[in-house]
């Protein structure tokens, strides 16, 4: 998780231009640290080059919009980074 | 090239599904209204558009590889470069990749030339999602049609590269 982590939160330092120590694996991408929607492109995109995968990010927004998930669920970073392992170790399964 | 109608691609060079590339020949016609205002006595091809002629290659391409599924609309542009006047009359061909197939989201990479020699590139980011309007999907394929692009052979399955979701 915390490898995850710590490439995510770069990953997001780096393309939103957001000091690095305000990234915690508690901040919601969109709540705490104003990632809007063009932005999270950019971070999906660094995302899945970094990692080989593809974030579902079409279900998730739909999920969202339908109620049946929370924006926690995907964009509290922890979260984040446990969906992102779990897309990694069904890669290498 | 229709200027006035947003009409930039004249024809389709080449398609490569597997290498996910498309080449475009885009003419700049030798008169339009738009060179009265840019600019009187030197009359330039707007860079704006020259950015509109490698996102219409790009959005072609993922249109195409996407088997006309959804719509591609532009985001961002990174890394755009206009690197060297663009006049009337001279042909414009269009090298557009696609770099990564995202969820919702096509990045690719772009590079226009005229007679061999680099004249603008971008990194180009669009975004897809269904067609807001029949018309519109139908009006791609006649655009696709009008261009030449070989419709023949059908895409890559979902698993590399088509938009059917995860």
């Amino acid at each position: 998780m915390s490898t995850t982590f710590d490439a995510v939160a770069n990953i997001i330092a780096e393309t939103c231009d957001i000091p690095r120590e305000n990234i915690t694996e508690e901040s919601h991408a969109i709540d705490d640290l104003g990632i809007d929607s063009l932005d999270f492109l950019d971070i999906a995109f660094a995302i899945d080059k970094a990692f080989g995968i593809k974030l579902p990010l079409e279900s998730w927004t739909q999920e969202v919009n339908e109620g049946k998930a929370t924006t926690e669920q995907y964009f509290v970073l922890k979260n984040l980074c446990a969906r992102i392992d779990e897309l990694i170790a069904a890669k290498t399964a | 090239m229709r200027l006035e109608y947003f009409q930039m691609i004249d024809k389709v060079l080449a398609l490569d599904l597997d290498a996910r590339t498309l080449k475009t020949a885009n003419t700049v016609p030798e008169e339009s209204p738009i060179f009265e205002g840019h600019f009187p006595g030197h009359p330039l091809l707007p860079g704006v558009l020259l950015f509109e002629i490698m996102a219409q290659s790009c959005g072609m391409l993922l249109l195409r590889l996407h088997n006309y599924d959804r719509m591609a609309f532009l985001a961002s542009v990174d890394k755009g470069k206009l690197r060297t006047f663009v006049t009337p009359g001279q042909v414009i061909v269009v090298d557009a990749r696609l770099e990564h197939d995202g969820s919702g989201y096509g990045r690719l990479k772009a590079e226009g030339r005229v007679d061999g020699k680099l004249v603008c590139n971008a990194d180009i980011t669009l975004k897809t999602m269904p067609f807001p309007a029949p018309e519109l999907r139908g009006y791609l394929l006649s655009t696709a049609e009008r261009i030449g692009m070989p419709m023949g052979e059908a895409a890559a399955p979902a698993s590399s590269g088509n938009l059917s979701h995860v």
